[in-house]
Formats: structure tokens, C-alpha cells, sequence
């Protein structure tokens, strides 16, 4: 039951971009699109997954003094496996990503979980707490691309909805990645008092 | 002329905070006064030039005559949080007046995304030099100064305002800053 709870909050609760607003950089700059925003959602979970295991396997050989550059470290290390692997196989993906990618390193998020959870707690709740989170986050990505793309193209997923010239194009663009999470995080926090 | 163009296009037109999304952190977290809002600026101009400088020689030095550009990510970031580090110690000995208005945002810099973005960014230019990048970095930190103060000043005034209730917050600042981007879009195409 606790493993189940340190799993999902990361999904409502303790949400990184709705509720804790860590990572922000990512969120708005890759959601035009659902996809481009669920491939950044995952790469991250990814990382954040790998990073949380290895510190919480050596976080008692890591002399305190020197525990932030050897998480970042850590981090930078998958962070430039997981740009070599989508280079390989989602040359588009890793196109349209583009600088965001390398940027995963200083997603406040991912350093974050390192050092709050990961270093003080066993390898399956940090396993557990890195997925919850990271699939937290690429959830938030997800939604707020689909409601990016449907109201700036007609698109979901690429498929077309409605035709695109009756799209507000501005949703695609980047002043409407301010106005709809701010929409968005105003909705949640809505329901939230709600429940 | 092209320095000229490298200037206005960092400052207007590709905005770094409202049309690249780099640095939202503390533009969203340190843009609550003015007078922060500056010290903000004042620290990050000093980490990004100095930070460009660096890892343009440490690219053209040390990774490309040793064909290990993958290692760029991973490199880049050590250089940067222990520069942070190094700026830091030196600051507070050499000059502890800039110390005291910059100090407190300092440690908060490694993890801006837009001091990293940007060093990588002045490495993609077309046929870069030393030069070309210190003025690609400098016009882009200028650029942050203009989109945090900017916003900064919004933020101090909305504090008098009526909001509603479920808005109030993280919500209309982001509203507000979609509002900000949108005027600056108006600066496409003048370069």
C-alpha cells in the first residue's frame, strides 16, 4: 500500500509541473505537439529512473561534501546515453527536441529527486518514486501538447480532427504555451479544492 | 553589420526567456520585485559570459581534436557548476559589495538551464569565433535582464489587482507572461 502511494503521487499529488512547477524549461519548450511532448516525457522518466537506481546504490560511498556533482555526474552520464540511443533510432524526434535533449541535465526536477528522495531511501522506493515521477511528468507533457495541438492545428496525435486553417495558431507558438498551462494549472488547482 | 543583427535578434526577436523557453525557472521563481529582479540579471550576465568563454575553448581545444563531442553534455556541466563554485569564492574576496548583491542568486545559476543552452548555442553559429560568441552571450543575457525586469514590474502592479480566486498566483503569471511573449512576437521579421 505505501509502494502504491509512493507511486502515484507523483501523478496528482505531488505532480512536478502542476503542483511542484520543477521543470518548466522542457514543459513549455517541447509541447507543440502530443507526441513531441510524450517523447520528452519519457526520455526524462527514463533518466530520472536510471539516475534515482545508481544514487541510491552508491549515496553511502559519496562523501557528503561532494553528493550535488557527483548526482549531476550521474544524471549527465544517462542524459548523453539517452541522446546517442534517440539519435540512432528517432532521428525526428531527436530533431524536433533538438537542444532540449542535453538540457535534461539541469531539469530541476530530475537533481531534485536525486537529492530528496534517492539519497535517503532504499533502491525499490527510489525505483518506484523515479517511475511514479517521471510518468507524472510525461503525462502533464502529454496533456498539455494534445491541448496545444488541437487548439492550434485540429490535430491530435496527428490525426487530423478538425480542418487546420480554423486553428488559433498562436497555441503553437510560444505565447500560447504560457496561456494554456496557466489555464491548465488554474483548472487543477480548481479541482483540487473541489476533492 | 553582423554583430549588429546577432544583437537585436538575441534581444527581440528570439527572446531567449519568451520564444526559446530557456531560464523559465527563475523568471517565474525570482521575478516577484524589481530590485531582485536586477540582481538577478546582474548574475547571470557575469556567469554566461564567463561560462561561453570556457566551454568555447574547452570545445575547440579539448573535444574536437579528440573526436569526443558526445562528451559535450557531460563536460559542460561539471565546467559550469564548479565555475559557479570558483566565481563565487572569488567574488566574495575580491569585491564582497558585488558579493552581497549577487551572492544569494549564485548557487541557483548551475541549474539554470539558459547559462548551459546558451554556451551550447554559441557553438552552433555560423563560422563562430571567440568574439561572435562573448556578443551572442552578452546580447542574450541583456535579453533575460529585459523579459524578467519587464516582467518583474508587471508582477509588482498585479499584486493591487482583483483576481480570481483560482488564478491567483502561478496561473496569471503565466498568463501574464503568454501576454508578454505575444507582444514580443511583434519583433519578428525585422531581422
Amino acid at each position: 500500500m505505501n509502494q502504491l502511494n509512493n507511486f502515484t503521487k507523483g501523478f496528482f499529488k505531488e505532480n512536478a509541473v502542476f503542483t511542484l512547477l520543477l521543470g518548466m524549461c522542457p514543459t513549455l519548450g517541447v509541447t507543440s505537439s502530443a507526441f513531441n511532448g510524450l517523447g520528452m516525457g519519457l526520455a526524462t522518466t527514463f533518466v530520472l529512473v536510471m539516475s534515482n537506481l545508481v544514487v541510491a546504490l552508491i549515496k553511502d560511498f559519496i562523501p557528503d561534501k561532494v553528493r550535488i556533482p557527483s548526482f549531476i555526474v550521474v544524471i549527465a552520464t544517462f542524459v548523453t546515453i539517452v541522446e546517442m540511443t534517440m539519435q540512432a533510432y528517432v532521428p525526428a524526434l531527436f530533431e524536433s527536441l533538438g537542444l532540449f535533449i542535453p538540457l535534461i541535465v539541469v531539469n530541476c526536477l530530475v537533481l531534485g529527486r536525486a537529492e530528496a528522495f534517492a539519497s535517503k531511501n532504499n533502491l525499490i522506493s527510489s525505483i518506484i518514486d523515479g517511475s511514479g515521477m517521471g510518468l507524472g511528468f510525461a503525462m502533464a507533457l502529454t496533456i498539455l501538447g494534445a491541448i496545444r495541438e488541437i487548439l492550434g492545428s485540429g490535430k491530435m496525435f496527428g490525426a487530423t480532427i478538425f480542418p487546420e486553417h480554423y486553428g488559433m495558431l498562436v497555441f503553437v507558438l510560444a505565447p500560447g504555451a504560457f496561456i494554456a498551462l496557466g489555464y491548465l494549472i488554474a483548472f487543477i488547482n480548481h479541482v483540487k479544492k473541489e476533492a | 553589420m553582423e554583430y549588429v543583427l546577432i544583437v537585436i535578434s538575441a534581444i527581440f526577436v528570439n527572446n531567449i526567456v519568451l520564444s526559446q523557453f530557456l531560464g523559465i525557472c527563475p523568471f517565474l521563481g525570482v521575478s516577484k520585485k524589481i530590485s531582485t529582479g536586477i540582481g538577478m540579471t546582474g548574475a547571470v550576465t557575469f556567469v554566461m559570459v564567463i561560462a561561453t568563454i570556457v566551454t568555447f575553448f574547452i570545445q575547440k581545444a579539448v573535444l574536437e581534436p579528440f573526436g569526443v563531442e558526445y562528451l559535450q553534455t557531460i563536460t559542460f556541466i561539471l565546467v559550469i557548476a564548479s565555475l559557479v563554485q570558483l566565481v563565487e569564492i572569488i567574488l566574495k574576496k575580491v569585491s564582497p559589495p558585488l558579493y552581497q548583491a549577487l551572492g544569494v542568486f549564485l548557487p541557483l545559476i548551475t541549474t539554470n538551464c539558459a547559462i548551459l543552452g546558451v554556451a551550447i548555442l554559441a557553438l552552433g553559429l555560423e563560422d563562430t569565433n571567440i568574439v561572435k560568441s562573448v556578443v551572442f552571450a552578452i546580447s542574450h543575457a541583456i535579453g533575460f535582464g529585459l523579459a524578467l525586469i519587464t516582467f518583474a514590474g508587471i508582477r509588482e502592479q498585479l499584486d493591487l489587482m482583483d483576481i480570481p480566486k483560482g488564478m491567483k498566483g502561478t496561473p496569471i503569471a503565466l498568463v501574464v507572461a503568454g501576454l508578454l511573449a505575444l507582444a514580443f512576437m511583434g519583433f519578428a521579421g525585422i531581422v
